[in-house]
């Protein structure tokens, strides 16, 4: 048997929690007959008419043979005797078990219910605070803005640095080369000078300056004689 | 409200072979009768928080009326103190 005994969603405007079950089921007098059967006849017969019926009708059943007594009659009897005994008896107390049951089940899904309830709303709060974060977002880019301009201002100063230095070196070297030539130049000088004055010392003036010299030294040496 | 509409217990005596007429007795229209039918019943009296015997008593009921019904040429033959002796 299908479930859906409740129309759902046919009109327009459906009630989003479906309502709740009937407290108690339809009257039912002796546990056979609906009320509405009494109502039924109440305005044409008062309250006596479903009995008197029901009393002919069973005369009238039980006359003509229709219904037959027979065995089935006791056993029947015997059985609805029992039954009416148990539930007497033992009515209340299923009742309430069954009633026990149904409370549960209610309320674990009472239980998921609030469960998932719970936590939309703490959804909805770390919701809430990320929109919070969402303001600071300015700050964080000022930070970021800051780091890379201190990164690009440390590389264009390492840069400038490399530059200075490439320069200095090729302009060292320059300096270099010119007093490399200088020095090469002065000493090529002095060599040439020197040559060209051994060379113009002729045989002669060597005697010369050997005289001298020897009359020199002589000169030294009685003025040495003369102080030792 | 129109006739086709009405449910059978608020039809009155004379319009009963008009409100017939209306029915519709083709198998998928019986079966839905027959669905509404058992719906009806199980939302009145099975379907609540605290039912009692009525629910299914009735059914039960029912049942011995219509068993008793389809046997009755069978048990009218033999009477009770034939079988009892």
């Amino acid at each position: 048997v299908l479930h859906a005994t409740r129309p759902l969603h046919t009109t327009q405007q459906c009630l989003a929690p479906l309502p709740p079950l009937p407290e108690k089921g339809g009257e039912v007098r002796y546990g056979l007959i609906p009320e509405e059967f009494f109502q039924f006849l109440y305005p044409k017969t008062g309250v006596t008419g479903p009995y008197m019926l029901g009393t002919g009708l069973l005369l009238y059943f039980l006359s003509k043979e229709i219904y037959v007594v027979n065995h089935e009659t006791v056993a029947a009897a015997c059985i609805l005797s029992v039954i009416i005994y148990g539930v007497k008896k033992f009515g209340s107390d299923v009742a309430a078990f069954a009633d026990k049951l149904n409370e549960e089940k209610v309320a674990k899904a009472l239980e998921v219910k609030n469960e998932a309830i719970k936590d939309l709303e703490t959804a909805i709060e770390q919701e809430k605070k990320e929109q919070w974060r969402v303001e600071g977002r300015s700050y964080l880019f000022d930070a970021k803005r800051n780091n890379i301009a201190m990164l690009l201002e440390t590389n264009y100063r390492e840069r400038l640095l490399m530059v200075y230095n490439e320069v200095k070196k090729r302009l060292d070297y320059q300096v270099a080369m010119q007093n490399l030539k200088r020095q090469k130049e002065q000493d090529h000088m002095i060599q040439w000078v020197e040559k060209n004055v051994i060379q113009s010392i002729t045989p002669q003036q060597q005697k010369e300056s050997i005289a001298k010299c020897i009359l020199d030294l002589k000169a030294l040496s009685k003025s040495a004689q003369a102080a030792v | 409200g129109p006739l086709s509409e009405r449910r059978l217990m608020d039809v009155r005596l004379g319009e009963l072979p008009a409100w017939l007429a209306t029915c519709d007795f083709s198998p998928q229209g019986l079966l839905g009768g027959v669905q509404k039918a058992w719906s009806s019943y199980y939302d009145k009296y099975i379907n609540v928080k605290r039912g009692g015997p009525a629910g299914i008593s009735m059914l039960l009921a029912g049942y011995c009326l219509l068993s008793y019904g389809w046997n009755y040429q069978h048990i009218s033959k033999i009477s009770f103190w034939v079988s009892v002796l």
